[in-house]
């Protein structure tokens, strides 16, 4: 077989920071950041997402091809988000 | 005809497939082009969410905050640990562990079904406190009708990430069946392999709705 078995213990050093991760960012939540504060959420909600993409998907160690459909769903959905914020949040813009 | 060895070597290599390594890249490939559509079928859930959250932040905090934050960072750590689970399951497949793999799956359902107990009382909770939109909707005034567009997103949401869940928990269940009987086996890991690619994406969605509907009002302090 020439795939790659992941070591358990990449598994479990993984989870410990998903972990890690969770409590941080609730306790972050309760600082008064301002507006920081959905950035460092959804930063960190982002971290986790990647780090269970690339080690408890394999993404890391697959084929360039898997690599390309990640990516484009990824930057499918920044275009449903990008280009519907940049509808919405411009509305109020009067140029008379 | 030629006899083509490769075509021999293993019974769950599929006709059309040259190698067992070709079958398998080609239904992971498969896999994320379907969870490439399950990004954008969430994906148009978050944008409503990010156009009502800009227009409406102060009755998406107020609402978020009424949420249990214990329950809602407890569920994110059950989900966290079956996705472990799962993923060792994965690696008990890969190197023919099979009791093993059967022992993960069980867990990994196991925690599965924590989930969408604590999901369900939190909702019962929600009906408790007149928090689910309708005619018994109840809120502090200033806030009410937009904190019923959060309520009714924040149902919206998780129930489709629990419909997800239970649909996750009958594939584990085939994947049970097809461990004890020995369709699945250190050659043809592939089904675990794929079931856990849907399962660690489900658990993707929830490491977004945490913090987008239980963290995002707790820095105000009223």
């Amino acid at each position: 077989m020439s795939e790659y078995v992941v070591r358990r213990r990449v598994y479990f050093t993984i989870y410990a920071i998903l972990i890690a991760c969770t409590l941080l960012t609730a306790q972050v939540a309760f600082l008064d950041l301002g507006a920081w504060n959905t950035v460092a959420a959804v930063g960190i909600a982002a971290f986790k997402a990647v780090l269970v993409i690339l080690f408890f998907m394999h993404v890391r160690y697959s084929t360039p091809l898997t690599w390309l459909v990640v990516g484009g769903s990824l930057f499918w959905f920044g275009i449903l988000l990008v280009l519907t914020m940049s509808d919405y949040l411009t509305r109020g813009w009067h140029t008379y | 005809m030629l006899p083509d060895t490769a075509h021999h070597h293993s019974s769950a290599l599929a006709h059309q497939f040259d190698t067992i390594e070709q079958q398998r890249d080609a239904t992971t490939l498969g896999m994320w082009v379907f969870l490439a559509t399950e990004v954008l079928f969430f994906g148009g859930l978050f944008a409503t969410y990010s156009i009502y959250r800009v227009w409406y932040p102060d009755a998406f905090g107020a609402a978020s905050r009424t949420l249990d934050i214990t329950l809602g960072t407890i569920n994110t750590a059950v989900l966290i640990t079956s996705s472990l689970t799962m993923a060792l399951a994965v690696h008990s497949a890969q190197v023919g562990q099979r009791r093993l793999l059967m022992l993960f799956l069980v867990v990994t359902m196991a925690l599965g079904l924590v989930f969408l107990g604590i999901k369900g009382y939190e909702y019962y909770q929600k009906f408790v406190e007149h928090h689910v939109p309708g005619s018994n909707f109840q809120f502090a005034p200033e806030y009410a009708r937009n904190a019923q567009i959060f309520f009714s997103l924040y149902f919206m949401m998780t129930g489709l990430h629990a419909a997800h869940m239970i649909i996750g928990l009958g594939i584990m269940t085939w994947m049970l069946v097809w461990s004890w009987n020995g369709t699945v086996s250190r050659e043809y890991a592939s089904p675990i392999e794929i079931a856990g690619l849907y399962w660690h994406f489900v658990d993707i969605i929830w490491i977004f709705l945490y913090p987008l509907l239980y963290l995002i009002g707790r820095h105000v302090h009223v």
